[in-house]
């Protein structure tokens, strides 16, 4: 009778024992597949670009469809690179994160502040719907406001504005959240020693969630430097460097598009998808140094 | 010290009610006195009102939204109620139940940081001074003179909440408010707290909150016994323990309640 329970026991344990190894090789495999792909995006990218990545390349504006027939029909490489879209991208962004970031960092702060009150929960509100506006809505409405009535033409000025609304949500979500993870007790220290408000905010609050704030604003800048679609509305594209605001400046998603319906250029939708991608990638890779560097909660 | 200047009172709370939403009060009508170069503990089961009075003191608790307040209090005879906060915080020094370092300051900026935060600006030879008379006077100068660099949050709990006393100190207030301060440490790190708070009240006042009856009993000269926002007994500490004159300070004392 002891034997024979006993018997069962060690079956019974045996048996989840099998179940447990067979689960813990299923997650494996889960997360083997999921990373495969990441692997075979930057594989192929390299493989199908790194020809055309040189100094040119960072260096001089997109070639002419004439220039870059003619190189592919003696078998060299393409002439030119995609500066004019690298200097319109980082214009443009810079130009977006002049606003985007002060403006996020004290709604956020705001909405962490004023927690439930009313007017604070509809702004949530109004944020979490404008996170999830479609990006070509935005490029239209950019087009509206800006390349209609303001500017009167394409230009990065429109551009900026699509991507700065684009910023915005998801800068104030993330500093909201940040802030959530700071103790109550590290505010009351400060009150306690006398501190105002402001300088409670600028001298505690910013500082001990600075990674935080950091990663979200590189994961919010990561995000907008690869957007196409508002920027085709509103920024239109230049085949030269332009840093002017009112007028129509390229970008490196641009001339991606660009370079996709031009079949002489095939070789540097590669070459600018690598560099975009790696681009992004080493902006995701910086947050997370910042974070680990700088982490106090 | 003469008589009359430790008899003196350095707070009086006169009929002091707080409510955190109306009618709901939190301190009932406390009236009571502090007295200068002593320790003063105010104990009471938990929800008594205890830490909110405490809180009063330095206006902590108007950081509650819609906190409504009546009566007074009175530090050196003036209402803390017509006096600037940051003064007022100034005077009236604060330490919390958990050690709250300031996790981006240095051991040295923490101690400081009173007067940074208040946009006070001194010469480093000043602030130096001001730093290791502040960590010699809460016995951790020894201990943390090498790091003094390195963040505060890098010492151990009870380090951290000694710092946390230099930081109150280091302005040199009148009084210094404990919250429980011994209520998250182990042993050891709470009788170096309760051996630094006898030290400390040769220069500074002291008011404690303390759920833990013995430790009221080892370091207080005054004793508050709070009940439901009630101030139900006050006076020497060695009277209150021995001859309770209210039956609930006495139920409290031997455990029947709390």
């Amino acid at each position: 009778m002891n034997s024979a329970m006993d018997n069962l026991l060690t079956d019974n344990i045996k048996r989840r024992n099998r179940t447990n190894t067979r689960l813990k090789y299923i997650i494996i495999a889960g997360a083997v597949i999921t990373v495969v792909p990441i692997f075979l995006i930057v594989g192929n990218l390299a493989l199908k670009g790194y020809r055309q990545i040189n100094l040119a390349f960072f260096t001089e504006p997109a070639p002419d469809t004439f220039q870059a027939m003619m190189a592919a029909a003696s078998g060299e490489v393409i002439p030119g690179g995609i500066v004019n879209g690298l200097i319109g991208s980082l214009l443009m962004v810079l130009v977006a994160s002049l606003v985007s970031i002060p403006l996020g960092l004290m709604t956020g702060i705001y909405l962490y502040e004023n927690g439930t009150k009313r007017y604070a929960n509809f702004i949530r509100s109004l944020t979490e719907i404008l996170q999830g506006v479609p990006s070509i809505i935005l490029g239209i409405i950019a087009y509206l406001w800006v390349v209609k009535n303001i500017t009167r033409g394409y230009s990065a000025l429109a551009g900026s504005t699509a991507l700065t609304i684009m910023m915005l949500p998801l800068i104030i979500r993330s500093t909201e959240e940040t802030m959530k993870m700071i103790p109550v007790t590290i505010r009351e220290a400060a009150f306690a020693l006398g501190a105002p408000y402001y300088k409670m905010i600028i001298k505690v609050l910013i500082p001990v969630s600075f990674s935080g704030l950091a990663t979200g604003v590189l994961l919010a800048l990561s995000r907008i430097l690869g957007e196409t679609a508002p920027l085709m509305l509103t920024a239109l594209g230049n085949p030269s460097v332009s840093l002017d605001l009112t007028k129509p400046v390229s970008a490196v998603p641009l001339l991606i598009w660009d370079f996709y319906n031009d079949p002489n250029m095939v070789n540097l939708v590669w070459s600018a998808s690598l560099f975009l991608m790696i681009f992004v990638l080493s902006m995701n890779l910086l947050s997370r140094s910042i974070a680990s560097k700088h982490k106090y909660i | 010290m003469s008589d009359t200047q430790t008899a003196e009172p350095v707070l009086k709370i006169e009929g002091l009610s707080i409510a955190y939403e109306p009618g709901r009060y939190a301190v009932k009508d406390v009236s009571a006195t502090v007295k200068r170069n002593s320790i003063t503990a105010i104990m009471g089961p938990s929800g008594c009102g205890k830490s909110t009075l405490l809180r009063a003191m330095n206006r902590m608790h108007e950081l509650y939204p819609n906190i409504e307040t009546r009566g007074d209090i009175l530090l050196d005879g003036q209402s803390i109620f017509s006096m600037s906060v940051i003064e007022l915080r100034r005077k009236v020094g604060m330490v919390f139940q958990r050690p709250n370092p300031f996790p981006n300051m240095t051991i040295y900026e923490n101690v400081v940081a009173g007067y940074s935060l208040n946009d006070i600006r001194l010469k480093k030879n000043q602030r130096d001074e001001i730093v290791e008379n502040a960590l010699r006077n809460v016995t951790l100068w020894d201990e943390v003179k090498e790091f003094l660099y390195r963040k505060g949050t890098f010492l151990s709990g009870g380090q951290q909440q000694r710092l946390c006393v230099a930081r109150a100190i280091a302005f040199n207030p009148e009084v210094l408010l404990l919250d429980e301060p011994t209520s998250a440490l182990d042993p050891i790190a709470t009788s170096k707290i309760e051996d630094l708070l006898g030290e400390l009240k040769k220069q500074y006042t002291i008011v404690l909150v303390t759920h833990n009856m013995s430790q009221a009993a080892r370091i207080s000269d005054d004793s508050m016994f709070m009940y439901l926002g009630e101030l139900v007994e006050a006076g020497r500490t060695e009277t209150l323990f021995t001859t309770p004159k209210d039956a609930r300070t006495e139920a409290y004392l031997t455990g029947k309640f709390g």
